[in-house]
C-alpha cells in the first residue's frame, strides 16, 4: 500500500518537473530565434518597398509559392546562390513560384549594383530597419522560407543552396 | 519490502544504519565504527530503500549527491567556456557572424561558432544541465528532509548503550546514582536553553534543531532562484537585446517587435577638463584622459502601424531623453541603458575632381557611406557611382566585394562624364590608392575630406523575473544564516550498571559544545567529556610512531 502510493506521488511529481522541463525547452527555443518563424507556421505578412520603390506585399502572393531568401551583398554564400536563383525563377515563375529576396538593411546603391551585376529579376523587397529580419527571426544570412500556396512555411533553410537544391525547393512548393 | 527489526522491538526499513528506536547500530559498517555516523539520523534514505521501477531508478540517480556535484561540476566549465569569446548578442547586428569569429578569433573562433558556443547559455543543453540541477536539488532535499524530519521528530529518549558509546563526545561516571543529580543536571540544561525530556532514568536534551532545517530552505532559496532564471526564457518576461544606434540615424529598437523606434541625436563623450584646479591632480594621477560623461540623446517613437510590419513605420513621438550611465530612458515595461559606444565611424566622404592637365579644380561632391546617391553634377560634369563597396576587399576570386555593410573601409568606382570629352572616364578609389585602369584619364577624383560620426551601443532590457531572483536570494541567505549561525546540540543521558553515562551530538562547533557540557558537568561532579576521534587519532598516532 504505502509503496504503491509512494510510486504514484513519485510520478506525479517527476511528471510535473518534466513538464515544466519541457515547456522551458520549448519557450527558450523560440525566443532562440534559431528562427522564430517555424516550419507549420503561417508565415507572417510584411510591407517592404523593393528598389523601384513598389509596395511588395506578401499576402499578395497566396495562391502562388514564395521562395523567400534573406540576404545581404556582404555574404559570400549569399552573392554565389544568387545566379542559381535567377536561372531557377526564369524556370518557375510561369508556373506561379515567386522568389521575394529580402535584402537586410543596405543602401540602395550596392543593392542596385549587385542586381545589376547578376541581372537578377525578381523583386528586392528592402528591410531598412530590421523588423522583418527580427520577426522572421534570422540569425545568419543567407536564410531561405519556402512558404506554400497557402501561406504556411513549409521548410526554413539556413545556409548556401546549391542549384540542384533551389530546384528542388522551388519544385516543393510549386502550387 | 524487507524488513529489519532491532532488539529494542523497533522495525526498521532496508538501507538503515542506526535503528530509529534506540539507536543501536544496524547495519554492519556501522557496527564496525569507532564513532557513528549521524548523518540523517541512521536514517535510510528513501531512494536506498526500493530498486524497483523506472521512476524509482529515475528518482534515485537524481537524489545522489555526487550526481549533483558533477552537474555543477559540468556547469561551471560550461559557463566558463561561454566566457572565453563574446556571446553572439554582444556582436554588432550587420555582418555575418559566422565570418565574424573566424575574422576576429582565427581557427579557434570558427570551431567556437561551429560547437554554437556563440549562443551557449541559451543552447538546449545548457538548458537542460540547469534543469538538470533543479531536479537534483528537489529530490536529493525530498529524499533526505523527510526521513530526517521524522527522525528527529519522533527520537526516543532512552538510547542503546553501544550506541551511546561510539558518539564523538563521552563520558563515563562509575559508582554514581543518575537520580542523585538527575534535577541539579536538568537545572544545568535547561539555564542553557535546552529543551530537556526525560523517560525513567534517561535523559534527552536538545537544542537548536531549528539549525538542521537550513540547508533544505537554502535549496528552496536556490530552486526559487533558478525558477526566475528559466523564466528568463520566455520573452514575455524578459528582454535582453544590444543596439548601435548612429548619430542621426532612427532604428528600430529590439526585443519590441518593431513597435518602438529610436532616433539618435548624439552620442557625447565628455572629459574632464585637465586644466581646472579641481580635478587637475586627479587626472595626472589617472593617467591622462577621464570621462565625466557618456551621453546619448534620443527621440523615442511609437510605430503606429507596428502590427503590420511595413518598411515605413508610421511614428508618432514620445519623449526625448539623455540616456547616460545609470540613467536609462524607460518606457512600457522596457528601459535603454548606455552600454557602449564606437568614435569617429566614416560617415560621408568629400571628393573633388580635378582635371589633371590643368590642375584645375571643377568642384566638389559629398557621398553618404551609408545610403550613397547614384548621381553627382558639377555645373556641365557628371560624376556616376558604379559601385560601391563599404568594406571593400578582394573575395577569394580576386572580385572587390564588401565585407559587412559598415563604411570602415569604403572604395568606389566612379565615372567621369565631362562635356569636353565623349567617353566617360573610369577611376577607382580606395583608402590610400586611387586607380585609374586605363592609365589616360584627363579627370582625377581625390578625396577632399571626411565626415565621421559617433555611435551609441544601448541596452534594451526588460525583466519580470528580478523579484524571484530577490526572493530566492533572500530565502537562500536565511538558508545559510540558519545553518551556520545555529548549531544542532544533542545530550544523551542513562543510567547504566556501572554507572552514569553522558553521550553528545552536535552537526558543527564539537569544541564548544565540549566546553558547554564539561562546564555543566564539573557542577554537578560527572566525569568530563573524551572526544573520541582525539583518542582515536592519538592511538593512530602511537600506532605507527609519529610525531609532528
Amino acid at each position: 500500500m504505502k509503496r504503491k502510493k509512494r510510486l504514484v506521488i513519485r510520478t506525479i511529481a517527476l511528471l510535473i518537473i518534466a513538464i515544466a522541463v519541457g515547456y522551458m525547452l520549448y519557450t527558450s527555443m523560440n525566443s532562440n530565434k534559431a528562427s522564430a518563424v517555424r516550419v507549420g507556421d503561417q508565415a507572417p505578412n510584411f510591407v517592404l518597398s523593393d528598389l523601384d520603390g513598389n509596395e511588395v506585399e506578401l499576402a499578395d502572393y497566396r495562391g502562388m509559392g514564395v521562395f523567400l531568401n534573406f540576404w545581404g551583398t556582404y555574404c559570400p554564400p549569399c552573392e554565389r546562390e544568387m545566379p542559381y536563383m535567377q536561372d531557377q525563377y526564369e524556370v518557375y515563375k510561369s508556373q506561379g513560384v515567386e522568389i521575394l529576396a529580402v535584402n537586410v538593411r543596405e543602401g540602395e546603391l550596392p543593392v542596385k549594383r549587385f542586381v545589376e551585376r547578376y541581372g537578377l529579376t525578381f523583386p528586392i523587397p528592402m528591410d531598412p530597419n530590421a523588423d522583418v529580419v527580427r520577426k522572421y527571426g534570422v540569425i545568419p544570412l543567407p536564410t531561405t522560407f519556402l512558404i506554400n500556396a497557402e501561406g504556411t512555411v513549409t521548410q526554413v533553410i539556413t545556409g548556401l543552396m546549391s542549384e540542384s537544391d533551389i530546384q528542388e525547393y522551388m519544385e516543393s512548393i510549386r502550387p | 519490502m524487507k524488513l529489519l527489526s532491532c532488539s529494542c522491538g523497533h522495525t526498521n526499513p532496508k538501507g538503515t544504519e542506526l535503528c530509529g528506536g534506540c539507536g543501536k547500530p544496524i547495519s554492519e559498517q556501522a557496527n564496525n565504527e569507532k564513532t557513528l555516523n549521524m548523518r540523517y539520523e541512521g536514517a535510510a534514505r528513501r531512494s536506498q530503500a526500493y530498486h524497483k521501477s523506472v521512476v524509482d531508478r529515475i528518482w534515485n540517480f537524481f537524489s545522489s549527491v555526487k550526481v549533483g556535484v558533477w552537474i555543477i561540476v559540468i556547469l561551471l566549465i560550461a559557463s566558463s567556456i561561454g566566457t572565453i569569446f563574446p556571446q553572439h548578442m554582444y556582436i554588432p547586428t550587420n555582418i555575418n557572424i559566422g565570418q565574424y569569429y573566424e575574422n576576429e578569433f582565427g581557427f579557434l573562433g570558427k570551431l567556437y561558432y561551429d560547437l554554437g558556443f556563440h549562443n551557449l547559455y541559451k543552447s538546449w543543453w545548457y538548458l537542460l544541465l540547469l534543469a538538470a540541477l533543479t531536479v537534483s536539488l528537489i529530490i536529493a532535499s525530498v529524499d533526505r528532509f523527510f526521513p530526517l524530519y521524522r527522525s528527529l521528530k519522533n527520537q526516543r529518549v532512552k538510547k542503546h548503550v553501544t550506541f551511546m558509546k561510539k558518539q564523538r563526545l563521552v563520558s563515563e561516571t562509575n559508582n554514581l546514582k543518575f537520580n542523585f543529580v538527575k534535577n541539579n543536571i536538568i537545572k544545568q540544561l535547561e539555564e542553557k536553553k535546552y529543551k530537556v525530556t526525560t523517560d525513567g532514568d534517561s535523559l534527552l536534551a536538545e537544542k537548536g534543531r531549528f539549525s538542521r532545517w537550513g540547508p533544505y530552505v537554502n535549496h528552496i532559496g536556490l530552486i526559487t532562484f533558478l525558477l526566475g532564471g528559466m523564466l528568463r526564457f520566455s520573452p514575455e518576461l524578459f528582454v535582453d537585446e544590444f543596439m548601435w544606434i548612429r548619430d542621426g540615424e532612427t532604428s528600430s529598437i529590439p526585443g519590441t517587435n518593431g513597435e518602438y523606434y529610436l532616433e539618435s541625436d548624439q552620442f557625447l563623450l565628455e572629459l574632464y577638463d585637465e586644466d581646472d584646479e579641481t580635478f587637475q591632480n586627479a587626472i595626472q594621477r589617472a593617467g591622462g584622459t577621464v570621462v565625466k560623461t557618456y551621453q546619448t540623446s534620443v527621440t523615442l517613437y511609437r510605430n503606429q502601424n507596428y502590427d503590420q510590419l511595413r518598411g515605413d513605420p508610421d511614428l508618432q513621438e514620445i519623449k526625448t531623453y539623455d540616456i547616460r550611465v545609470n540613467e536609462p530612458l524607460k518606457f512600457d515595461r522596457f528601459a535603454l541603458y548606455q552600454l557602449n559606444y564606437k568614435l569617429n565611424e566614416f560617415k560621408a566622404m568629400d571628393f573633388k575632381l580635378i582635371n589633371e592637365e590643368t590642375e584645375e579644380e571643377i568642384g566638389q561632391i559629398r557621398v553618404d557611406l551609408f545610403n550613397p546617391e547614384m548621381n553627382y553634377e558639377i555645373n556641365d560634369y557628371t560624376i556616376t557611382l558604379k559601385d560601391y563597396f563599404p568594406d571593400f576587399y578582394l573575395n577569394s576570386e580576386g572580385v572587390p566585394s564588401t565585407k559587412s555593410s559598415i563604411p570602415d573601409n569604403p572604395a568606389f568606382i566612379f565615372e567621369v562624364n565631362s562635356p569636353e570629352k565623349e567617353e566617360s572616364e573610369v577611376s577607382f578609389l580606395s583608402i590610400g590608392s586611387n586607380f585609374d585602369p586605363n592609365e589616360s584619364n584627363t579627370y582625377i577624383i581625390r578625396l577632399a575630406g571626411v565626415d565621421m560620426n559617433h555611435v551609441s551601443g544601448l541596452t534594451v532590457r526588460k525583466d519580470f523575473t528580478l523579484p524571484f531572483l530577490v526572493v530566492g536570494g533572500v530565502i537562500f541567505m536565511i538558508g545559510l544564516v540558519q545553518g551556520s549561525y545555529w548549531t544542532h546540540r544533542r545530550i544523551w543521558i542513562r543510567q547504566e550498571a556501572e554507572g552514569v553515562i553522558i553521550a553528545a551530538h552536535t552537526n558543527k562547533n564539537w569544541f564548544g559544545f565540549a566546553r558547554e557540557i564539561n562546564g555543566m558537568a564539573e557542577k554537578v561532579n560527572l566525569s568530563q567529556v573524551t572526544d573520541q576521534t582525539n583518542i582515536n587519532e592519538e592511538k593512530e598516532r602511537e600506532k605507527y610512531g609519529g610525531s609532528e
